[in-house]
């Protein structure tokens, strides 16, 4: 990274940090509509993969990826709207959180079933190259999204194509309350890609510039006509599976342990120590972020439900 | 005069010249042409870019086209049998049913392959899937009955901007063949093979043959209307056959609990109550799983001794 994408790196990660914080409060306030999904501690793999992308590529962000659709140009009244289901979402209402997208971002809508992105992004990576069209399709998946039959289809039906396609696996232990004993007889779920001769990577899934750098491989090989590639971003997921959920089969000691590893407090100590940025540099990224969140959670709060009228319509294109 | 199976590969044939868009995907449809044949000699033609051999893989398969689709290419995918379309259920009717009501991308897309039964292909390779993709949003359903119609129907079905499901009933594939014309014909028109006054049977797909024959029986009492496309629903023709004849017989191959027939019975009874001079009557397959053997199978289907016997009584009613 640049000193300017390390700066920006820091931009989103605290812009990520702060907008789940000012919807945990609308959450408490019950403007809420629905569950609320945290990316608490996991904010560098969205971040870093989502910086590596070329303007070209397309991602389809999940639940947990939030930083993906900000790095994208998503602002945080998006998921504020698409979070409180009001009129002035990116689906205007007619989907909830993080299901929305648009293509001429390249940005593409996920659906709940877990593992359904990967053959969808296989076929815009093939798609794309089919047409001469230097792209790459990004998605993610949890450690329990890995055990689907999409998930290996996927992987497969990429490898035999040689698709440029770029998976992330983060690796935050828990799917839901199962942990990935109880998911899987392997520890590592690069293992799953070797099945498939995938070439697959284990990352420090709270390292953003370990995060940038592996996807920034990952593009590559995928571009270069290698075919697919695979990241295990090994991470902690810090909340439940989502506000409502105290998450209290989660050993203590466990979140003890890897609170210490925060990817945000160690990417600013990096910044400050290592790369010899000002404290001030860092603040006034922090004061951005502070005004945009205000800005958007009030343009949110104060934004319409839709009424009926755009319940019905636009499911065919006629 | 061509079978129907080469109305439809010549459907195919037209739309990979015409739009350089159009991509075929299935199991074995290159080199080896399909299970059917139905894809024969398009991998020569077109080349294995646009002729695209898979693993076993119904729910990637269908994902993939989704996000072909979304990049701009027409890809088609075959089924090798539509009853393997449940392993990919989720991608079509979850993926490329809702995509563009809820975020407004659409998927320009077509899943194709042989259905229906009487070749004895016993429970996993007969089925009839209409109702399982009727009773959800976003997927148009088209179930041909002559060579003209698959022709026409299918170019019309890859130039669509939605998913498509089209079916092929695998019976007719090589028993009957016509002329087919050179256009595409556009979705949601039925059409009427036969005028009658004394009653209509509503049908579609090999069950309209089934039908025209048992209408001979009756001399010009059976009108027969093919629908053609069961989404979107040629309703208007429906009605206007049903207000002419006041009787109506809804006649299908599938599974009769919550078929197009309960659906049609619905709508006639709601729309069309002053009209009717006898009871709305189905003839359709039992609830029970489509048995192996000739002659099981036989009795499973409905087929036309039922239809007439149906007919007749409701001519008396
Ligand atoms: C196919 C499917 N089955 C079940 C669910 C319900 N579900 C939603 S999230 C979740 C747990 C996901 O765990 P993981 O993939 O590890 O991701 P994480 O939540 O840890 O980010 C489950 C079971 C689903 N969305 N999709």
């Amino acid at each position: 990274m640049t000193s300017e994408q390390k700066l920006q790196a820091y931009y989103f990660l605290k812009l990520n940090r702060a907008l789940e914080e000012r919807l945990l409060s609308f959450y408490k306030q019950n403007k809420v509509v629905g569950g609320l999904y945290r990316s608490l501690g996991q904010e560098a793999i969205s971040i870093g993969s989502a910086m590596a992308l070329q303007p070209q590529d397309w991602v389809a962000p999940l639940i947990r990826n939030v930083g993906a659709f900000l790095v994208r140009g998503y602002r945080p009244r998006d998921l504020f709207t698409q979070y409180m289901a009001k009129a002035t979402s990116p689906t205007c209402g007619r989907d909830c959180n993080t299901h929305f997208g648009d293509i001429q971002r390249g940005v593409v809508a996920p659906i709940s079933m877990l593992g359904a992105m990967i053959p969808v992004m296989v076929g815009v990576g093939w798609g794309s190259r089919m047409q001469g069209v230097d792209r790459v399709g990004l998605t993610y998946i949890g450690d329990g999204g890995t055990s689907t039959g999409d998930f290996h289809e996927g992987l497969n039906l990429a490898s035999v194509w040689k698709a440029p396609m770029v998976l992330i696996a983060e690796h935050n232990q828990f799917a839901y309350s199962t942990p990935t004993s109880k998911q899987m007889a392997i520890t590592d779920l690069v293992d799953r890609a070797k099945a498939y001769a995938i070439p697959a990577e284990i990352v420090d899934g709270n390292d953003v510039l370990a995060v940038f750098a592996a996807t920034g491989r990952a593009l590559e090989h995928a571009r270069s006509g290698q075919g697919p590639y695979f990241l295990e971003c090994k991470t902690m997921r810090m909340r439940g599976h989502a506000e409502h959920d105290d998450a209290r089969y989660v050993p203590a000691e466990l979140l003890e342990q890897w609170r210490g590893k925060d990817p945000i407090e160690r990417f600013t100590r990096q910044l400050l120590d290592e790369f010899g940025f000002a404290p001030e540099q860092l603040s006034e990224q922090d004061e951005r972020v502070k005004v945009l969140i205000e800005e958007d959670a009030e343009f949110a709060d104060n934004s319409p439900y839709p009424d009926g009228s755009g319940a019905l319509g636009g499911v065919f294109a006629s | 005069m061509i079978t129907m199976l080469e109305a439809i590969r010549q459907a195919m044939r037209d739309e990979l010249a015409a739009d350089d868009k159009v991509v075929l995907i299935g199991q074995d449809i290159a080199e080896f042409g399909g299970a059917f044949k139905v894809t024969q000699g398009l991998v020569d033609e077109f080349g294995s870019e646009r002729v695209v051999d898979t693993p076993i893989s119904e729910s990637a398969m269908i994902g993939a086209a989704i996000g072909a689709a979304m990049v701009g290419l027409k890809p088609v995918v075959e089924m090798q049998f539509i009853d393997f379309l449940a392993c990919g259920y989720n991608q079509l009717v979850n993926f490329a049913g809702k995509m563009r009501y809820r975020w407004g991308q659409g998927a320009s897309l077509v899943v194709r392959g042989p259905c229906g039964a009487g070749v004895s292909g016993s429970a996993f390779h007969s089925q009839s899937p209409e109702s399982s993709y009727l009773c959800v949003p976003g997927i148009k359903v088209i179930y041909p009955s002559t060579a003209e119609d698959a022709y026409g129907l299918l170019r019309s079905a890859i130039q669509d901007p939605d998913p498509v499901l089209f079916l092929e009933h695998k019976f007719l594939y090589r028993r009957i063949k016509g002329e087919i014309g050179s256009k595409p014909i556009p979705l949601g028109q039925a059409a009427t093979r036969r005028r009658g006054h004394g009653l209509t049977v509503v049908t579609y797909g090999a069950a309209v043959h089934t039908a025209l024959e048992v209408a001979e029986q009756f001399g010009d009492q059976v009108e027969v209307l093919d629908l053609r496309c069961l989404l979107p629903l040629d309703e208007a023709a429906v009605f206007e056959s049903v207000r002419r004849t006041n009787k109506v017989v809804l006649y299908h191959e599938a599974q009769k609990t919550l078929g197009m027939g309960a659906e049609l019975s619905a709508r006639i009874s709601e729309s069309l109550f002053e009209y009717l001079d006898g009871p709305v009557t189905r003839v359709a397959a039992p609830d029970s799983p489509i048995p192996f053997s000739p002659n099981l199978e036989k009795a499973w289907l409905p087929g036309s001794e039922q239809l007439a016997q149906a007919c007749r009584q409701l001519l008396n009613y």
